[in-house]
């Protein structure tokens, strides 16, 4: 499309340069060459980067863990021994439920949260106020989820925390946040979801201001109202966006990492390890390479099922506009 | 202008139905979104006020979240005794570095992309988007070996060099280079510009938009990267602010955390800044990509 409109223009142009063979020839091949070439090297910096650090990282990913390693000697083929070692390791397996359990509750309460402060925001008439509520559930998600974890530890402290501090003075507690095996991983879904919950409200926020407003006055018309206009009307008009949050919402969950890092180091005992974490011990701290790289790929591919999940089951509930 | 007036219609005839039910219903719609509000500002509060107390007396209870007596001698602490200075210069550096090199090459790539035809260029394109999916922890253990081998390690390059380019900035690049109209080009040319000219003078100043969009999203999520640093940095001189404030942590024993916290504040400042710089755009940004640091 944009050739045949390059060669009006090329042929009417007077010549400008010297010909120095194909490269610089005036004509519709020299002009298609030139743009050729100067897409291959634009594009070159970014092809070359994800090639050594994405794509090819992700299949030496694979190849490592076949692998026994250390970084210093020699690779060690074990064929399929660091999976079996995976499926025998309760640790490592307990960190996959962990994890899973970790992300059914963080993202049921993003979305809830979120979606409840969208619909509340979105109903006032005050631009002032509007603002006032978007800048404070939004600036959690501009700290670093390591830096803040550090103040959330000392707030959530069993014994000179302010959370327990108020809430012993409507008699309630001491809650152990972080001291107790069911506790702890409750806290960590908190702290998370604090961060994380302005990002799905500017998503929603989004979704609700594209919904065709004839429609929902239409509704208000037919007598829909709260409730049931939410449950009929808004909630599948807004399912592409419930999809996308789904999506990234699982992806992100599943990483969780600084949380548990920094407020509770995966205690107490195993309660709070994540899959990420047991992956960043076993590759660093143990320098096992291969047993690290097989528990990141079965991760990852955690990750695609789950998406694909996501996307199949998607055209069953998901209503485009 | 019919759907118009039947609309304003509707809302009239709608009001004082409305005004009635829903009066009573928006005072209780503020008051949860102002108690939301409270639970998300209070530990930002929180690190403010603790912050300012002595050490002897940030453990003491009740808080005090107005500092009536301000103690800015923490704020000296930090730099004084904790090499903070040297976690902020080294998160400076990374960072900055990052965000210029992923303009240059996201604005290179996303421009050839959506505007140069060349053979490949949808299979490229596709390869690049594929990526976009990859978790960094399938990436992670192969880039620390090749950073390793490269004799990187412990460098504040080994955090640079990874990540001078994105699959993510490219694909958003190429969707602000395509709703700029070709018409243009046309025109440049005839007037003989040549390709780089059209590039660097017409398209890369219209796309200023998300170039600012891709510079903000990627300064808040490597200035708040944890799990690289973590993992590549080893010696505290090398460290950026969120490693290092969370080796300050265990360093300072629970002592002081007013002073951890003083850190941690000023670990905020440049964010807050450039989210009040640009706010519009990381919205923007957020709405588009959905992807976080």
């Amino acid at each position: 499309m944009a050739t045949t409109t390059s060669v009006s223009t090329a042929t009417i142009r007077s010549p400008r340069r010297g010909s120095i063979g194909w490269f610089t020839e005036q004509s519709l091949h020299g002009m298609a060459r030139r743009r050729a070439l100067l897409g291959y090297l634009f594009i070159l910096p970014t092809m070359l980067s994800i090639l050594l650090f994405t794509a090819g990282p992700v299949i030496a990913s694979f190849g490592l863990s076949f692998f026994q390693w250390n970084v210093i000697d020699d690779p060690v083929w074990l064929g399929l021994d660091n999976y079996r070692q995976l499926v025998n390791d309760e640790r490592a397996l307990q960190s996959f439920v962990t994890t899973a359990k970790f992300v059914v509750l963080a993202l049921s309460l993003q979305i809830v949260v979120s979606l409840l402060l969208a619909l509340g925001v979105q109903s006032l008439k005050s631009n002032g106020l509007r603002f006032f509520f978007r800048t404070a559930f939004f600036l959690p998600l501009l700290t670093s989820a390591a830096s803040i974890s550090i103040v959330l530890a000392y707030m959530f402290n069993q014994d000179f925390g302010v959370i327990n501090y108020y809430l012993g003075k409507i008699g309630i507690g001491p809650v152990p946040w972080l001291n107790s095996a069911g506790w702890a991983l409750i806290t960590i879904v908190l702290a998370y979801v604090w961060q994380q919950v302005g990002f799905t409200f500017i998503v929603f926020t989004g979704g609700l201001a594209g919904i065709n407003k004839e429609i929902l006055e239409a509704a208000d018309l037919d007598g829909a109202t709260g409730f049931r206009r939410l449950w009929d009307i808004t909630l599948p008009m807004l399912s592409p966006t419930l999809l996308f949050v789904g999506v990234t919402g699982v992806i992100a969950a599943l990483q969780v990492f600084s949380e548990p890092f920094v407020m509770t180091n995966g205690g107490p005992g195993d309660a709070t390890r994540t899959v990420v974490m047991v992956l960043y011990e076993s590759a660093f701290s143990f320098l096992m390479i291969g047993y690290g790289s097989a528990i990141a790929v079965v991760l990852f591919t955690f990750i695609l099922i789950v998406t694909a999940i996501q996307f199949r089951l998607s055209h069953r509930w998901v209503f485009y506009q | 202008m019919a759907s118009l007036t039947t609309a304003s219609a509707r809302s009239v005839v709608s009001e004082p139905h409305h005004r009635r039910r829903f009066g009573f219903g928006k005072i209780v719609t503020v008051l949860l979104l102002a108690a939301a509000s409270v639970v998300m500002l209070a530990p930002i509060v929180y690190t403010i006020s603790t912050s300012l107390r002595s050490p002897m007396e940030s453990f003491t209870l009740p808080p005090k979240w107005i500092p009536t007596d301000p103690n800015w001698e923490n704020y000296r602490t930090v730099f004084d005794t904790v090499p903070l200075k040297q976690f902020f210069l080294n998160s400076t550096v990374v960072t900055f570095c990052i965000v210029i090199g992923q303009l240059i090459t996201a604005a290179l790539a996303g421009y050839a992309f959506a505007r140069l035809e060349f053979p490949g260029r949808s299979i490229l394109f596709w390869l690049v988007l594929s990526t976009l999916m990859i978790p960094l922890q399938a990436t992670i253990i192969p880039v620390f070996v090749l950073i390793s081998k490269w004799h990187l390690s412990d460098t504040l390059a080994s955090l640079i060099l990874p990540a001078l380019a994105s699959a993510f900035g490219t694909f958003l690049m190429r969707q602000y280079f395509l709703q700029i109209p070709s018409d243009f080009e046309e025109a440049a040319l005839l007037d003989g510009a040549s390709q780089w000219e059209i590039f660097r003078s017409i398209y890369l100043p219209l796309a200023k938009g998300g170039l600012a969009v891709l510079a903000i999203l990627t300064f808040n999520g490597y200035w708040n990267e944890f799990l690289r640093p973590l993992i590549f940095l080893s010696s505290q001189e090398k460290f950026t602010l969120p490693v290092g404030l969370v080796s300050l942590q265990g360093y300072m024993g629970t002592g002081s955390i007013s002073v951890v916290l003083a850190g941690v504040l000023v670990s905020l400042i440049p964010v807050l800044i450039i989210y009040l710089i640009g706010q519009r755009y990381l919205v923007e940004g957020l709405m588009v990509g959905g992807l976080k640091g």
